[in-house]
């Protein structure tokens, strides 16, 4: 009969002995504190702006500007509706609203399963990464995919619908649409938000380092006990 | 290659610190001879210094050298701020004019006691007609001023940039403007007379706003004939209290005092050590009553028969006391001191000041009262601490209302010969006062003695220079130059007459702004720039430092009142858009935005009652869009955020487009509606 601790051993992978701990805390450390710290940093990156898009035009001497956090949109946004009413964009408020109110708890989940990564001792810690890890990259592809279907989705009917075909806005770097020079800048929150990417990536190599040694054992041990019911 | 192989690593050392030594001491003469070096600029005081292309212009221009020092001094590029602005009065205009300095660029004309298009001001918005039934004139509409003096409000003696406030001399109206969005709140009419001169001028916090009138007539507005002169015509000065907190006169907390019937001139307030005080001039205390018609000496001659008038001097404190202790009667609805009672209560003394005096002005410290003697060369100086004492050791004489007169002797400080036709005076910061010399067509400038004596090296109480203005000067304003600490810098010269100096545009000729530069000491103070004035007689300016004004650049929040100060119950947001029928009344509910009003349609009945209200729903900066309906006499400016109402019965049916009257996008011509007024029977 397996006990509960087995079965949790076989979830979660190997606990680590108190011995072991103590003869090099540092090894058990230092991937939950790669981990956390990212998991912190993703909390910090909400309250900057992921994006934040200037466009100049020559009656705009201020510029206007966007910024995107993962929950809101700021900035000169009821100008720039105005401005785009005329080329038949959709007000720039319809974009994403699903992400955004859900943007808050999602972080939470991925924190949530960092946490979980932290006491999962086996590769599925590597499962519960992927997200934070990919947090970056599935905001600038979503922000893609707005991009996408607001300029190739213009109302045919606006008053300016001759003068611009559709397009897709760059999300970095220099854009031209009618007089408006844009430039797209991947700001502070995303920046943020990919070193915690990348502080999960050494965590996890850590973490390997750290566990594998411990999972290789319990499963020489497990091979060993298996054989001789195997030949019973 | 074999070169430098030879060279031992010690000298490529050498060679090497000795470069990077010269290259240290090459850049460190660079730079500071960027910063030190005057002839180091493009442009220098000379046409022989200027630059190839310049100089070229200037010898193509006729230019002379100082021709270039003086556009040196004012030229401003696109895009650069002015360092002041001047609020000048528009004359018989009845606007308020703001220039910017030293660039003397007309920025915008404030539509005060007249109607103006523009800004849609008394052209069919209720907010704006709201503020001209103030100005109403014995319950007529009266569309036109004569602003003479602006005030700006002061905190502790200093410009503040929050208010400021003009009068209408031909009907005696005093009018309140917001430096938050530059427009006129209120008019308020002075309920006991029919002319003012002595206005507008603000006590050192503008808790008060002096109106001082100019032709007696009997106070309570009744007739009674020119015979009974000297019995029943009245001057009288006005005491507005100003409520900043609320940016409106209280009129419920305003009064008046009776005054002879001399014909009071301008006003000023003490300041710093002569605070609690204000003084106005006066003329035609002969109580000349004209008549040529009928072979008597007409009002020119008559007034200016006696070689001393009366400076008027006013204790603020007392003149309260008496209102506080019930000792005003009630004239056409509003408290007045009677004469007797400014008389014996030590509200009003008289000091002779000579002869038929224009200017009365405070010293920026209060202790001096330059008075302008216009038929007398001089400007007469008195002294405050001198009035003090002779108050207080009680006047011997009295006039023949009886009020007290000081003896002239008791409180002069000094008489200045400044020449012909003095006017006015401002100060700077160097210890000198200028005068304006009407007849001389010259602005003098001349010493101040007493605590001002040090701040330059001239001999005080003497005149220094003039220098000649085009023409026929009227009043001059100085940077800050009637506050506690003027800026010196620049003085404008409000000239009368421009004669030569414009191109000729029919017999109705411009007036001459003139900007002197008196930064200098001595006999230096250059005219350098002529601005033609072609919106009627302006006569006195304030100039502030442009940073104390903080106007908004849109209305703060959409659906904003700009009268009431807060959201207007009829503001309307993107999607509240409609029409609502209310008996005959037709209230629309309308939005403007780039480039188009919602509704376009408007559909209502022949007889109705119209009740449009517009939000202009932007924020961008200059989003201003107009309105203007066609046979209505509709001209309306909503600025970004602002709610505007107008209001007209509709008499005839028919199809009246309306449009934005701003150039607001390029589909401007496309913002357009059609008003569409059914007949009655169908």
């Amino acid at each position: 009969m397996t006990s509960l601790a087995e079965i949790k051993e076989r979830a979660f992978g190997p606990r680590v002995p108190r011995e072991e701990i103590f003869r090099d805390p540092l090894r058990f450390l230092l991937p939950t504190i790669f981990i956390g710290v990212a998991g912190i940093l993703l909390i910090i990156s909400t309250f900057f702006p992921y994006w934040t898009l200037e466009m100049q035009a020559p009656q705009f001497p201020k510029g206007l500007e966007i910024q995107v956090y993962v929950d809101e949109m700021v900035g000169d946004v009821h100008e720039i509706d105005g401005l785009n009413h005329y080329i038949g964009m959709r007000p720039l408020s319809e974009a994403g609203q699903l992400e955004r109110s859900l943007s808050i708890i999602m972080v939470g989940v991925v924190i949530g399963l960092l946490v979980g990564a932290v006491y999962v001792h086996n590769p599925c810690a590597l499962i519960l990464t992927w997200p934070a890890v990919l947090w970056p990259a599935i905001f600038l592809g979503d922000l893609f995919f707005w991009m996408w279907n607001f300029g190739t989705h213009l109302d045919e009917g606006a008053a300016f619908s001759n003068i611009i075909d559709p397009f897709t806005p760059p999300i970095i770097g220099q854009g031209t649409v009618a007089q408006f020079h844009t430039n797209a800048v991947w700001d502070t929150g995303l920046l943020i938000a990919f070193g915690a990417s990348g502080l999960v990536i050494v965590g996890l190599i850590l973490h390997r380092r750290a566990y594998k040694p411990l999972l290789d054992r319990v499963k020489a041990e497990r091979a060993a006990e298996a054989i001789p019911v195997a030949e019973a | 290659m074999v070169a430098i192989a030879t060279l031992n690593r010690r000298k490529i050392w050498a060679i090497a610190l000795t470069m990077a030594l010269v290259a240290v001491f090459a850049a460190v003469a660079c730079s500071s001879g960027d910063e030190d070096d005057p002839t180091a600029a493009p442009a220098a005081s000379a046409q022989g210094q200027l630059g190839g292309d310049a100089k070229s212009i200037a010898e193509r221009r006729g230019l002379s050298d100082a021709d270039i020092e003086a556009a040196l001094k004012t030229f401003t590029p696109t895009g650069v701020m002015d360092e002041y602005l001047m609020f000048s009065s528009g004359g018989h205009s009845g606007q308020l004019h703001v220039i910017g300095m030293p660039s003397m660029r007309l920025l915008k004309t404030i539509a005060v006691f007249t109607p103006e298009s523009w800004q849609g001001y008394g052209i069919g918005s209720n907010e704006s007609e709201e503020v001209l039934e103030g100005g109403r004139v014995n319950g007529d509409e009266v569309l036109w001023g004569d602003t003479h003096h602006p005030a700006l409000t002061e905190t502790a003696g200093e410009y503040d940039g929050e208010f400021v406030f003009t009068n209408d001399k031909a009907n005696a109206r005093v009018a309140v403007i917001s430096l938050k969005d530059f427009e006129t709140k209120q008019i308020v009419k002075n309920p006991i007379t029919l002319s003012d001169h002595g206005a507008t001028m603000v006590t050192p916090n503008s808790e008060w706003v002096i109106e001082g009138g100019q032709y007696a007539m009997p106070l309570s507005g009744d007739y009674a004939p020119i015979s009974d002169y000297q019995e029943k015509y009245r001057g009288m000065v006005t005491m507005w209290k100003f409520d900043r907190a609320a940016g409106r006169i209280d009129t419920t907390q305003s009064f008046a005092i009776e005054l002879p019937p001399y014909w009071q001139d301008l006003c000023d307030a003490g300041k710093l050590v002569s605070e609690g005080w204000f003084v106005c001039g006066s003329f035609n205390t002969e109580m000349a009553t004209g008549g040529n018609q009928d072979g008597n000496p007409p009002f020119e001659a008559g007034a200016s028969q006696a070689d001393m008038d009366y400076l008027h001097v006013f204790n603020i404190e007392k003149a309260i006391a008496a209102r506080d202790a019930g000792k005003t009667v009630q004239i056409q609805g509003f408290p007045v001191i009677p004469l007797e009672v400014a008389a014996s209560d030590g509200i009003l003394h008289l000091v002779p000041e000579p002869k038929s005096p224009h200017g009365a002005d405070v010293t920026p410290g209060g202790e001096y009262i330059v008075v302008s003697g216009k038929l007398d060369p001089h400007v007469t100086i008195y002294s405050f601490d001198k009035i003090i004492a002779a108050i207080a050791a009680g006047p011997a004489e009295t006039d023949s209302f009886g009020v007290p007169v000081l003896a002239f002797d008791d409180v002069v400080e000094a008489q200045v010969e400044v020449g012909l036709g003095p006017l006015h005076t401002q100060f700077d910061n160097k210890g000198y006062a200028y005068t304006s010399l009407f007849l001389d067509s010259a602005v003098a400038r001349w010493t101040l003695g007493g605590p001002y004596a040090s701040l330059n090296p001239d001999p005080e109480w003497s005149l220094i220079t003039k220098t000649q203005v085009h023409y026929n000067v009227g009043h001059i304003a100085a940077a800050e130059g009637d506050t506690v600490s003027p800026d010196g810098k620049y003085l404008v010269s409000l000239n009368k007459w421009s004669l030569d100096r414009f191109n000729l545009v029919g017999p109705l000729l411009p007036q001459n702004f003139q900007l002197l530069d008196i930064e200098g000491t001595g006999e230096e103070m250059p005219v350098i720039y002529d601005m033609p004035v072609g919106f009627g007689e302006p006569h006195y300016a304030q100039i502030i430092k442009a940073d104390k004004i903080h106007a908004w650049e849109v209305y703060p929040e959409i659906g904003f009142n700009p009268l009431t100060g807060e959201i207007d119950p009829s503001a309307t947001l993107a999607g509240e858009e409609r029409v609502e029928r209310d008996g005959n009344t037709v209230h629309v509910y309308m939005t403007a935005v780039r480039s188009h009003f919602t509704p376009e349609h408007v559909t209502v009945k022949e007889g109705d009652h119209v009740a449009w209200h517009i939000t202009n729903i932007e924020r961008g900066l200059d989003a201003t869009h107009g309105f203007a309906m066609p046979g209505k006499n509709v001209s309306l400016s909503i600025e970004p955020g602002e709610t505007i109402t107008t209001e007209f019965d509709v008499t005839d049916d028919g199809v009246f487009p309306f449009y934005c009257t701003e150039f607001c996008s390029a589909l401007h011509l496309e913002m357009a509606g059609y008003f569409l007024v059914e007949p009655s029977g169908s």
